[in-house]
């Protein structure tokens, strides 16, 4: 029988430790599959996150760092100054990017690192405990939003992606979801785009990924996916925002 | 500049030691008082000649001091012999990234120009930041090798020695120096010698073409994985203690009193030293140069009526470190100011008459 599908070399044969129905394990697919279809695995350097991400170089058969919490956009900022001609890319939690890190984010993208970022939207931390996130929706009940997020007590869900989009330095941002097969293969295009215009020099790019957390949003992986598709998205739009 | 000699501050000289040595990261924040570094690594590290091996020289002014270090933590991951520099708060920000550096084995040269603490404290010289600096700084159970000069020129000279232990060690390795020392212009000889080329590093990120992937990173998992790494450390912080200890000394063979001091205080003992000697007073000098290690073979001293004098501006910092080589074998005594006084000649050698 012919082999239609396998799996690619960038990614390891190894067990997830993910939850059940976690969107990660599909998202670090869909960067292995890009870094394949391009043929950059030798000269791909990845930056994974604290938050469940961690250790996303345990499942990345190429080059990788760790970065303290937040701080993954300067790691990638000296590693890509130092390797011009290396693909470096970051790979991101909502509160790794959006809240602790903010400050790295804006900078390097204002800088106009010539560097790809995926941004795992999973509306909440999920590495400690499901707690509020700065994308945590409004009613959204987390460990530390009890009651649901109110507008007085916790303001309002960031939108980085289209804050970012302000800024001369970024070239290119797309917002995508892994809801369903067609939404994941928009995904993948979207992570391929980003590293792309990495290879062409054309600057900063970021894709933000909209990612189940079935285990902190106390929904079954089904649920978790109609979520997105009903809920989520709609303070969350598809589609290019840059 | 074959052998010149030029009129450099501190810090200057600090950042033309770092292009010397190789140096093609930098990335800092501005802080007083070591704003003439950052200032002069904007205008020379560029344009200064390339470095085998290495793209280019990239100087960033970064965002934050925390970005700063965490760009210093990626040039380094990628093979480069990096620096960044900032004076007392700044440092404090950046002890988590140090900490991250020294958990993954990676070298790189932090320089500190203290200022008075704590908090936004004042622009004047200080010395309050040596348990910072000695005891690791941030969290976890590390140190940083801990270089002090006292001159110009040898600000030129350990910051080249200090990359060379950073790579030898895979350690961050910290300048330690105080305002004084940062903006006081000296003369400085530069070296005739070609812009070293750093070593080869078969554990940098460059892209895993012909062999497997390079990982940067201080997070173990696995029960009893993290232990064995930091037994690891230990073994090297052994060899470090062992080898590196580096520490002038003055009229130890004869002295009664042996003034201790580091940085810009021991230039000032030994001014009042050279009095103290005039006037036919036995003193002498321990001026500690690795204030990690703490060159507890400078100690070793046999007759135990010699009665030492600590002087910092710090309230009893390296005190502690003294008393722990002394063992309570002589008597330790002790003179500090802290908050922007700095201990004169006359206060030395008050204190040195009613000692002796
Ligand atoms: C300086 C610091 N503060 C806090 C933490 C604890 N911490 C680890 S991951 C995390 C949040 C991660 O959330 P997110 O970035 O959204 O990633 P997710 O786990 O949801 O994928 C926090 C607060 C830390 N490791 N370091
Ligand atoms: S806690 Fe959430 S984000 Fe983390 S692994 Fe589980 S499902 Fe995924
Ligand atoms: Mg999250």
């Amino acid at each position: 029988m012919e082999k239609i599908f396998k799996r690619g070399e960038s990614l390891y044969d190894v067990a997830t430790h993910y939850c059940p129905g976690c969107g990660h394990g599909i998202a670090h697919r869909l960067v292995a599959e890009a870094v394949d279809s391009l043929g950059i695995r030798e000269k791909t350097i990845g930056v994974a996150p604290v938050g469940c991400a961690v250790v996303a170089y345990d499942y990345w058969n190429f080059d990788c760092s760790e970065a303290a919490h937040g701080r993954a956009l300067a790691v990638a900022t000296g590693i890509k100054r130092v390797h011009p001609e290396k693909v470096v890319f970051t790979y991101q939690g909502d509160g790794d990017l959006a809240a602790i890190g903010t400050n790295e984010t804006i900078h390097a993208a204002n800088r106009g690192e010539n560097l790809s970022v995926v941004f795992i939207n999973n509306a909440v931390y999920g590495m400690t405990g499901g707690q509020l996130a700065p994308t945590t929706l409004l009613g959204q009940k987390t460990a530390t939003s009890i009651e649901g997020r109110t507008k007085k007590a916790h303001g309002y869900p960031l939108k980085i992606s289209e804050m970012l989009a302000l800024l001369p330095g970024v070239c290119y941002i797309e917002r995508v979801s892994l809801e369903n097969p067609q939404e994941v293969l928009k995904a993948k295009r979207a992570i391929k785009q980003a590293f792309e215009n990495q290879i062409n020099n054309l600057g900063f790019s970021l894709v933000e990924v909209l990612s189940p957390c079935p285990t902190y949003w106390g929904l079954s992986p089904k649920e978790s996916l109609d979520w997105i598709k009903l809920v989520m998205r709609k303070e969350f739009p598809l589609g290019r925002i840059k | 500049m074959a052998k010149t000699k030029v009129l450099l501050s501190g810090n200057e000289a600090i950042a033309q030691g770092a292009i010397q040595a190789g140096c093609t990261f930098y990335a800092g924040y501005p802080i007083t008082p070591q704003n003439e570094l950052i200032a002069y690594m904007a205008k020379y590290l560029p344009a200064s000649g390339a470095v085998k091996g290495q793209a280019a020289r990239v100087f960033i002014q970064a965002e934050s001091e925390l970005a700063a270090i965490n760009m210093v933590y990626g040039a380094s991951a990628a093979g480069a012999r990096a620096m960044t520099s900032s004076s007392s708060p700044g440092i404090s920000l950046k002890q988590e990234g140090i900490s991250y550096l020294a958990g993954s084995q990676l070298p790189a040269v932090i320089v500190n120009i203290m200022r008075g603490g704590p908090g936004l404290g004042n622009i004047a010289p200080a010395q309050s930041d040596y348990f910072q600096a000695t005891r690791g700084g941030g969290h976890g159970d590390y140190h940083v090798i801990v270089l002090a000069p006292a001159s110009a020129q040898e600000a030129y000279d350990l910051t080249q020695s200090g990359f060379d232990l950073a790579d030898k060690y895979r350690t961050p390795v910290m300048i330690l120096g105080d305002g004084v020392l940062g903006q006081m212009m000296e003369p400085v000889k530069l070296s005739s010698r070609k812009i070293k080329t750093p070593p080869v590093k078969s554990w940098a990120l460059c892209g895993c073409a012909g062999r497997k992937p390079n990982i940067a990173k201080s997070f173990f998992l696995r029960e009893g994985a993290l232990e064995e790494f930091n037994l690891k450390l230990q073994k090297n912080y052994q060899i470090i203690q062992q080898k590196e200890q580096r520490f002038e000394g003055l009229f130890l063979s004869d002295a009664k009193v042996i003034l201790v001091a580091y940085g810009t205080m021991a230039r000032i003992a030994k001014s009042a030293i050279s009095q103290l000697r005039n006037a036919g007073k036995q003193v002498g000098l321990i001026r500690p140069i690795s204030l990690w290690p703490f060159p507890e073979r400078a100690f070793q001293i046999k007759n135990n009526r010699v009665k030492y004098l600590v002087l910092e501006l710090s309230y009893g910092q390296m005190l502690q470190d003294v008393r722990l080589a002394v063992n309570g074998r002589q008597q330790v005594e002790f003179l500090g100011r802290s908050g922007g006084g700095i201990l004169s000649q006359e206060q030395i050698i008050d204190k040195v008459k009613k000692i002796l």
